[in-house]
């Protein structure tokens, strides 16, 4: 049984994932109780500058795996990376944040380094018997398991952005900090990567945003969603959709929150004109605070949410976005 | 053009489910074959028609009620299907199902694997991903677009990243996992359910493939799902009112900054 809890610590051009400091800040307590260092392990090019990111939020030990190969996100140049240091170094246990990256790779790794892997977890912790015990949600989020191994060297996870707290960081910790030039040769990497199509700059990705604004049937139209954005640009959140309104053609696809569409955990959901169907919630659920204007008192939305307003869409949103315009310029 | 589809058979999104500390009862339950596999099944079908030849072969893992969804695959379009079924593989999580399937796709010939990006009952998302590992090929997941080259030896996919999308080349034999927008999956139609009748349907046992026991079922298995628990419901909403539309707004804004502490 090897030593040592790792966090893929997951960086995209030198900005570190935020969920790689929750996961670091709640896998302390687990490495305090079992004895074992607690790693953050960062894969790229020239990302020394990043060294001493993760002490702050309880990293005993930094690897930094550095490649001119792991510039841009290959699975496998990092799966040939991290499964070498893995093979190495035999940690008992590595986290992933449940990431595109993230949930691309942590199947990968597990495969190859045929250990057990838990995806999209929402909880970590150690069971009665000193375990690694994780919970995550199943069908959507209409239940949840725990998750345990057995029979396995090394035991993995991805955990859910956004729903575990970081701590706050302590500049005054220090990690011992190891540099690692792994071995990645041409014929490791099979996949070329031949384009790169990222929407619109300044616009924060659903996964990965704070705020979200969601429209549904309730907009009427694809024209109507003006509202929603201009609500979004005064208080920085992003606009989703509901499958309905994806569906109608009026929003794309990328757009959708839900369980056919993306897994979201913001802070605040707003949801206009969202009926609140089970397969909705199951996309957004774990939303912190969730609003939900919607002028039919019966929509589901109102057994799921945290404030509701019964009212027309069009008549609650510009004079809220007013007032919210009116409060962040204080 | 040679596909390989991966199906599970799972319950409705609509289905009530029994959480027990145990297990989930799904007794009753009306089962469908999980959507994203049925982007991989379309998928297979739309680039056997694209090159105007090949076969499309289900392969799914699971007990007896799967044949019912493995026949709608039929009757949607694929030429056969194999359904990997043993009390041995029950209890199987995500990557020993990868090893069973890897074993039955051995002995198969293909050119490109179709997976759905995840399941939608138990959500994993590592079949797909793990299986191209087991069977020594490359992957993409979250695909988007597929374009098979003229000469078949390779695919350029569209595949989902955060924030847009990239384009990559992948020489085939490949896996691809299914994202939703890679196309619309087409209803079977009545002939299409009526011929799927006499299609060959082939059950599979361990012994059939080179298959290590040891390596499935809930014995196998490097990782063990209970405990299982309903979610706490949500403490009941805050309904904001006002007289006013202007009024209920400015009081929604007033509890999410002072009260939620959410803007």
């Amino acid at each position: 049984m090897g030593k040592g809890i790792w966090v893929f610590a997951e960086q995209e051009e030198g900005t570190v994932r935020k969920v790689t400091f929750e996961i670091l800040s709640n896998a302390r307590s687990i490495a305090d109780s079992k004895g074992e260092p607690l790693c953050a392990v960062c894969l790229g090019k020239d990302i020394a500058g990043l060294a001493d990111k993760f002490a702050p939020y309880g990293a005993d030990k930094v690897y930094l795996v550095d490649h001119e190969a792991l510039g841009q996100y290959t699975t496998d140049a990092y799966a040939k990376a991290l499964c070498d240091l893995i093979t190495q170094e035999q940690p008992s246990t590595v986290l992933f944040g449940a990431t595109v990256v993230g949930k691309d790779l942590s199947p990968k790794v597990a495969a190859r380094a045929d250990a057990g892997l838990a995806s999209d977890c929402i909880e970590i912790k150690l069971d009665d018997g000193g375990n690694l015990c994780l919970k995550r949600p199943i069908y959507a989020g209409k239940a949840y398991a725990e998750v345990t191994f057995q029979n396995t060297d090394v035991m993995m996870a991805s955990i859910r952005p956004n729903v575990l707290i970081a701590s706050e960081p302590d500049a005054s910790k220090t990690a011992e900090v190891v540099t690692i030039s792994p071995e990645i040769g041409a014929d490791d990497i099979r996949v070329k990567v031949l384009d790169v199509q990222k929407s619109a700059a300044g616009k924060v990705d659903l996964t990965e945003a704070e705020i979200i604004v969601t429209g549904g049937r309730g907009m009427k139209g694809p024209e109507n969603y003006k509202i929603l954005e201009d609500l979004a640009d005064v208080i920085g959140a992003t606009v989703g959709a509901s499958r309905a309104a994806v569906d109608a053609g009026w929003r794309p696809v990328s757009d959708q929150v839900g369980q056919t569409g993306k897994v979201v955990s913001p802070n605040l959901y707003i949801a206009c004109g969202v009926s609140g169907a089970i397969q909705h919630y199951a996309g957004m659920g774990t939303s912190k605070v969730i609003v939900a204007i919607n002028k039919d008192e019966e929509a589901p939305i109102f057994t799921k949410c945290d404030y509701g307003v019964v009212d027309d869409v069009f008549k609650i949103v510009p004079p809220l976005t007013e007032e919210l315009k009116k409060m962040m310029a204080d | 053009m040679n596909s390989i589809i991966c199906l599970k058979q799972v319950p409705d999104t609509e289905a009530q489910l029994k959480v027990k500390t145990d297990a989930i009862v799904t007794d009753g339950v009306k089962f469908i074959i999980s959507p994203y596999d049925e982007y991989g099944i379309e998928e297979g079908l739309l680039q056997k028609e694209k090159a105007g030849e090949g076969e499309v072969t289900l392969v799914c893992m699971g007990p007896d009620r799967c044949v019912e969804a493995i026949r709608t695959g039929l009757a949607m379009g694929a030429n056969k299907a194999f359904h990997l079924n043993d009390p041995v593989f029950e209890g199987s999580d995500a990557l020993a199902t990868a090893k069973a399937l890897a074993e039955q796709i051995k002995t198969m010939d293909y050119n490109i694997i179709f997976c759905g990006k995840q399941a939608i009952d138990d959500d994993q998302a590592q079949v797909g991903v793990a299986l191209a590992e087991y069977l020594g090929i490359p992957h993409a997941s979250l695909v988007t677009k597929v374009e098979v080259s003229e000469d078949k030896k390779s695919v350029k996919v569209n595949r989902q990243i955060v924030g847009g999308e990239e384009t990559l080349e992948i020489p085939l034999p490949c896996v691809l996992t299914a994202q939703k927008g890679l196309n619309e999956p087409r209803y079977a139609s009545l002939p299409g359910i009526m011929k799927a009748k006499k299609k060959p349907l082939t059950p599979v046992k361990p012994a059939d493939i080179s298959l290590d026991e040891g390596a499935v079922g809930a014995a196998g298995s490097k990782s063990k799902a209970g405990n299982f628990t309903a979610p706490a419901p949500r403490t009941a909403a805050k309904i904001i009112t006002g007289d006013s539309a202007e009024e209920t707004a400015a009081n929604l804004a007033k509890a999410l900054r002072e009260e939620a502490k959410a803007i």
